[in-house]
């Protein structure tokens, strides 16, 4: 597991907003901020961990019952705020999580609700015309990034062994499939939906871009910069593209590594067609 | 003693629970109106089971029907819980994507198209991990365009219930029907045991996981649109019911102020009796359905 | 995957399709279809290696007493003898109805 994880997304916040605070009356574990990003102002989202939050399972950069209510509440706010407007601002979720919080307050009071709340946010705010854009830089896991990152228009992440995207840790998933970490391992060689690997995670063509930062940590100034504007990038391409995600199908790599989708897909429409 | 009437009922039900998924799909539908797309002997099988040497199926696990509900437009999407506890795969997923972007088209041309998905699933397939995951996360963003035109129905009977990421689905649907058998929660009791401990959840406990994601509470607290029994025509009569009253007002996970102050409103420094959240959260009866 | 194929000797034409089963853990699944000339063939696939004779034993059995002219393909994750020849009867009855 990384030892890092919130530490990276915490680092990034700052760097890319010169903030890093909640909004007031915002649990601690969720950063919101509003920043100029090229010619457009928008607003930043990152989940990072808290020791002192109410939930005792959501300490550690899980995304509970709170930080999905807020990511909710602070991403139907710019939904609102620019529903007049004809440019909607981009919406940045940077995405540090260690997964969904594991509780037993979590189940009761309906987490599977919070995080559908939040991706409801994310998602309705895509189709209305927000540029959405996932900025992986650290842990993508499961039910975290499901509620925070996966609707975005665009993904982007970084390419060291720092970042992972996956729908199960390493230990966990090892444990449930009955093989050791190393097999596992090796399985995602050949396999690459299996892979811990985010560079054979960028042949699934579900990312926009992969991104080379040599001190993911403690980035340099030049870094951010380059990052910032890989991000605006990202930004127009969503802008002049359908707002659902066919992107993630239709890339190149998704027309090497996703043919099952695509046939199925494609034998559904014909069908659909007939029926 | 059981009253001789409900007996005489108990005994008439036709169990719902007994029908794998094709058949559960088929029993929604008006007479003679549904036909099902891209099954078995188009042979779509996942890609990536066979070389682990787990054995695949030929529809994935997946069973995609077209025809009419009540007189309506609709597609039913059912995961066979049986095959890979109906967990989410590349094709298996991609059925249900694909199925609720055509519901979408064809509504935005003028036949508004109803999608019920019936949901017996563990959530992502893990021996597909990442496209298994992207796969969920599309699905979402499928309903989410689909329901602005007609209602997705997620329906859960049991006996695996609905949980991972197709719970997140769930919670994006218009209306969730649900029987007591049924459970509906994120996770699991083994990994909650495993992530946070005996003392935060014993996944020995069976009582627990339906005192706490056990159809009837989802009800009682206001999370589901209908408790039903397990019985094949009181589910499509819900079903039903739903298709033919069309949009809610506004979709649960879209009420984000009233369930934010909710979870503020608790007091988290211990551990709650599920009961006490039926009363605070709860509108609907232990019988009847008000929405 | 183990993949075992076996043909025999048949004459009546069939001219239904059909499907039946499901492939949980100890299930399989049997899809059923018209054959060309005078020979059905199965097509197996199984996790559970080693049962070739078994496998045999079972379909020597069912063809002794059906006669069509089938394709069968057979996706296994553990079936019993017993269930693999209730799922095959299936799949003749749901043919022929």
């Amino acid at each position: 597991m990384n030892i890092f994880t919130g530490v990276r997304g915490t680092a990034w916040f700052r760097v890319l907003t010169g903030q890093a605070a909640a909004m007031p009356g915002d649990p601690h574990s969720v950063l919101t901020a509003d920043a100029p990003l090229g010619t457009d102002h928008a607003r930043f989202l990152c989940v990072v961990p808290d020791p002192h939050a109410r939930f005792p399972c959501a300490r550690q950069g899980q995304v509970g019952l709170e930080e999905a209510y807020t990511l909710a509440s602070r991403v139907r706010e710019v939904i609102e705020l620019d529903k007049n407007t004809a440019t909607k601002r981009p919406i940045i979720a940077i995405v540090d999580v260690k997964s969904q919080a594991y509780g037993r307050r979590e189940e009761t009071a309906a987490i599977f609700l919070a995080g559908a709340a939040a991706a409801d946010a994310y998602g309705s705010a895509r189709l209305a015309g927000h540029p959405v854009i996932a900025l992986v830089v650290g842990h993508a896991i499961s039910g975290g990034f499901l509620t925070h990152g996966y609707q975005a228009n665009r993904i982007l992440a970084f390419d060291d062994d720092g970042v992972m995207i996956h729908a199960m840790h390493r230990e966990a998933a090892a444990r449930i499939t009955r093989r050791s970490v190393e097999e596992l391992d090796k399985l995602g060689k050949t396999i690459a939906p299996l892979s811990y690997d985010i560079k054979d995670y960028a042949k699934l063509g579900l990312l926009y871009k992969l991104l080379h930062v040599e001190n993911p940590e403690t980035p340099s100034a030049n870094e951010i910069l380059t990052v910032k504007n890989e991000v605006i990038a990202a930004i127009a391409d969503a802008r002049s593209k359908p707002v659902d995600l066919r992107s993630r199908r239709e890339s190149p790599g998704a027309l090497q590594t996703r043919k099952g989708t695509i046939l199925v897909r494609a034998k559904l429409e014909e069908q659909w067609r007939q029926a | 003693m059981i009253p001789s009437r409900d007996r005489t009922n108990f005994l008439n039900r036709q169990s719902f629970l007994e029908l794998d998924a094709r058949g559960r799909a088929a029993s929604l539908f008006d007479e003679g109106t549904s036909r099902e797309l891209v099954g078995p002997f188009d042979r779509i099988e996942s890609p990536w089971l066979a070389i682990q040497d787990v054995t695949p199926q030929e529809d994935d696990g997946c069973v995609v029907m077209k025809g009419k509900i009540a007189g309506k437009a609709s597609v039913v999407v059912a995961l066979e819980g049986a095959f890979q506890g109906g967990s989410m795969g590349e094709v298996s997923g991609e059925k249900m994507t694909a199925a609720l972007d055509l519901a979408c088209a064809d509504s935005e041309k003028g036949v508004p198209t109803s999608a019920v998905i019936l949901l017996e699933t563990g959530g992502v397939r893990l021996q597909e991990a990442n496209l298994g995951l992207a796969s969920v996360a599309e699905i979402m963003a499928s309903i989410l365009t689909l329901r602005k035109h007609a209602p997705v129905i997620c329906v859960s009977a049991g006996t695996v219930g609905c949980f991972g990421g197709m719970a997140f689905a769930a919670g994006l649907s218009s209306y969730i029907v649900l029987t007591r058998e049924a459970r509906l929660g994120l996770n699991g009791p083994e990994v909650i045991e495993q992530e946070s401990g005996i003392d935060e959840w014993d996944s020995g406990d069976r009582a627990l996981v339906f005192a706490i994601n056990g159809g009837e509470q989802r009800y009682a607290m206001g999370l589901a649109d209908a408790l039903v029994e397990d019985d094949t025509p009181q589910i499509v009569n819900a079903v039903r019911r739903f298709i033919a009253k069309g949009l809610p007002p506004i979709h649960r996970s879209s009420q984000v102020e009233l369930y934010r102050r909710r979870i503020g409103a608790l007091d988290t420094s211990r551990q709650w009796d599920p009961s006490e959240l039926r009363r605070a959260w709860g509108t609907n009866g232990s019988k009847e359905d008000n929405r | 995957m183990e993949q075992i194929e076996f043909d025999y000797p048949a004459k009546r034409k069939v001219s239904r399709r059909a499907h039946v089963g499901v492939v949980g853990s100890g299930g399989l699944e049997v899809l059923l279809e018209p054959g060309e000339g005078e020979r059905s063939r199965v097509f197996i696939r199984t996790s559970v290696h080693g049962f070739r004779d078994t496998w045999k034993a079972v379909l020597d059995r069912f063809f002794s007493k059906y006669d069509g002219v089938v394709r069968i393909q057979i996706n296994d994750a553990g079936g019993t003898p017993g269930s693999v020849m209730l799922r095959l009867e299936q799949a003749v009855e749901e043919s022929e109805q």
